[in-house]
């Protein structure tokens, strides 16, 4: 064990493990993130606490991990690398980590430019490849300039983030496998909506036996409306809605049930895919509908581990 | 080169409000080449402005002038003669150009002309790109010759990041992902495994990080006797 979190103890049982997500909002009501932990709690092994997505000020990850952590839910902390330096990012990690957060997940960041502050300057002193293996020298005792600590190092669980729906398609896992050298444990992937390329990725990640050395957990994000699910497939980067959701969604009498019973078929169809260790999933701004579909895929109760 | 784009008309003559008479002082150098501030645009310049004071009612007396380069004091001494009568400079060299001629002419005010953008490249008439961002320590012999200190948007050194389809970066559709063109000019190259190691965390101290840089080479100073 690397850190012994819930999280991890679930992934190293060979369980199908379950994530979910809550969004800080952008203000200091911790009220907001605690309504959230009370309605999720018991149905996932941690919940991510994304940091100033898609560059909008909000509540802090770690801050927000606080609340969870009161709430006896799991927090995995979120740090992208575009609004700290390496000093800061190992401060804010031994903070977490005196605060008893054992998860932490390392992204980019998306750009400033979409967010509220575009006039911003972006940091990117390291890259996420690189702050995954910061942490994981961090974890054995090292901080990044190679100092050994005088003190018992932080005990954190290491993930990432994995695209297959960007490009270069198979640069994509070889992305994934640099992460896996760096050290990462564990990897959540962009929500999938296309499965069929998502099958495609799969098969050269097991061609490589990447899904021997990191677990891996499927992003799964319950489509709202036919709107949202073009707008995605056409104009965010990094994103691919598939013609057949599209489809189904714009013939659904009742979209929201129809991106429901999407979301179920493909906790079902990736609970037979060798190489899934679970799923993540995000339904922000939809939280209320994380334990329903843990229930149509009996995925709720989760196993005592 | 060093890219730069002339100020807006406008804010040139909020500069130049209080004075009557001025040097615009163009460069034959990059900004001669990228159409900024060179002769050609030290003559539109003045005449524009001294138009636009005209109408004002508050003649402006403009003198032309551009040097072969304003980022060599040398070049900045056969000027003193003029620089002696006017009441101020104003530079259409890029920022080095008009910080030369700030040391040069310790007693004058020297406002700037020009915004200067970045270092690139001219790729068509009227487009230029940023190639580089003199970060101390180059790396284009792993990123098979395309930087992506510059053309990453973020910087990144293991990428292409999860923004990057078909071939353009997350910020813009107009902007290439610097690492899309690594990874295909490595595969081209047939080195493309190399990028399967992990590039490790930069020194930054060589670029700007570190402070202002300076750079000295004895074996010149030797050479030359001081
Ligand atoms: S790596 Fe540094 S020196 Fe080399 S091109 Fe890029 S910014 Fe310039
Ligand atoms: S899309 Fe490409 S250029 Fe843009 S930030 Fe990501 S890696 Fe860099």
């Amino acid at each position: 064990m690397k850190a012994g979190s819930k999280l991890e103890r679930m992934l190293e049982s060979g369980n199908f493990t379950v994530t979910g997500e809550i969004g800080p909002p952008k203000s200091c009501n911790g009220e907001i993130v605690r309504h959230h932990a009370k309605m999720l709690k018991g149905y996932c092994e941690s919940y991510n606490l994304t940091d100033n997505q898609t560059a909008i000020v909000r509540l802090s990850s770690i801050g927000a991990g606080k609340i969870l952590l009161e709430e006896d839910c799991e927090p995995n902390i979120q740090i992208v690398c575009r609004d700290r330096n390496r000093i800061a990012i190992q401060s804010d990690v031994l903070g977490a980590a005196a605060l008893g957060m054992k998860n932490i997940l390392c992204l980019s960041g998306d750009h400033q430019k979409f967010g509220n502050h575009p006039t911003s300057k972006n940091v990117y002193d390291v890259d996420s490849i690189q702050l995954i293996k910061i942490l994981d020298g961090m974890r054995n005792g090292y901080f990044a300039n190679g100092e050994q600590m005088k003190d018992e190092p932080p005990k954190i669980f290491i993930g990432c983030a994995a695209n297959p729906f960007a490009d270069p398609f198979e640069f994509r896992v070889t992305r994934l496998e640099k992460k896996a050298d760096a050290g990462a444990d564990f990897t959540q992937t962009q929500c999938v909506l296309d499965m069929e390329r998502f099958d495609r990725w799969m098969e050269l990640v097991r061609a490589r036996g990447l899904h021997k050395r990191i677990k891996i957990l499927a992003g799964i994000t319950p489509m709202k409306s036919v709107k949202a699910a073009k707008y995605m497939n056409k104009y965010v980067a990094g994103m691919m809605v598939s013609q057949e959701y599209i489809d189904r969604l714009d013939k659904a009498e009742d979209v929201k049930a129809e991106g429901v019973n999407i979301a179920c078929e493909q906790i079902e169809h990736l609970k037979k895919m060798e190489g899934i260790a679970g799923v993540h999933i995000m339904a922000i701004a939809w939280e209320e509908i994380v334990p329903e579909i843990c229930k149509r895929t009996g995925l709720d109760p989760r196993p005592e581990v | 080169m060093i890219i730069a784009e002339r100020k807006p008309i406008e804010e040139i003559l909020g500069l130049l409000s209080r004075h009557q008479k001025v040097l615009v002082l163009g460069c034959g150098g990059c900004v001669t080449v990228c159409l900024a501030g060179g002769e050609k645009e030290v003559g539109i310049l003045s005449s524009q402005l001294a138009m636009a004071r005209s109408k004002e009612e508050r003649p402006l007396e403009v003198v032309q002038q551009t040097v072969e380069r304003q980022c060599d004091f040398e070049y900045l001494e056969g000027i003193r003669h003029i620089v002696k009568d006017v009441d101020a400079i104003l530079s259409l060299a890029c920022g080095i150009g008009i910080q030369t001629c700030a040391e040069a002419f310790p007693d004058k005010i020297v406002w700037p002309g020009v915004n200067t953008k970045f270092l690139g490249v001219n790729l068509n008439v009227g487009e230029w790109a940023e190639r580089c961002q003199a970060c101390g320590q180059c790396v284009l012999d792993k990123t098979g010759g395309i930087c992506p200190v510059a053309r990453c948007s973020k910087s990144i050194f293991n990428g292409p990041c999860g923004g990057s389809q078909d071939g353009k970066c997350e910020v813009s559709p107009d902007t290439d992902c610097a690492w899309a063109l690594i990874h295909d000019r490595l595969t081209r190259l047939g080195e493309v495994d190399s990028l399967r190691e992990i590039m490790p965390v930069k020194d930054w101290s060589y670029s700007r990080d570190g402070g202002p840089r300076k750079l000295v080479r004895e074996d010149l100073e030797l050479e030359s006797g001081k």
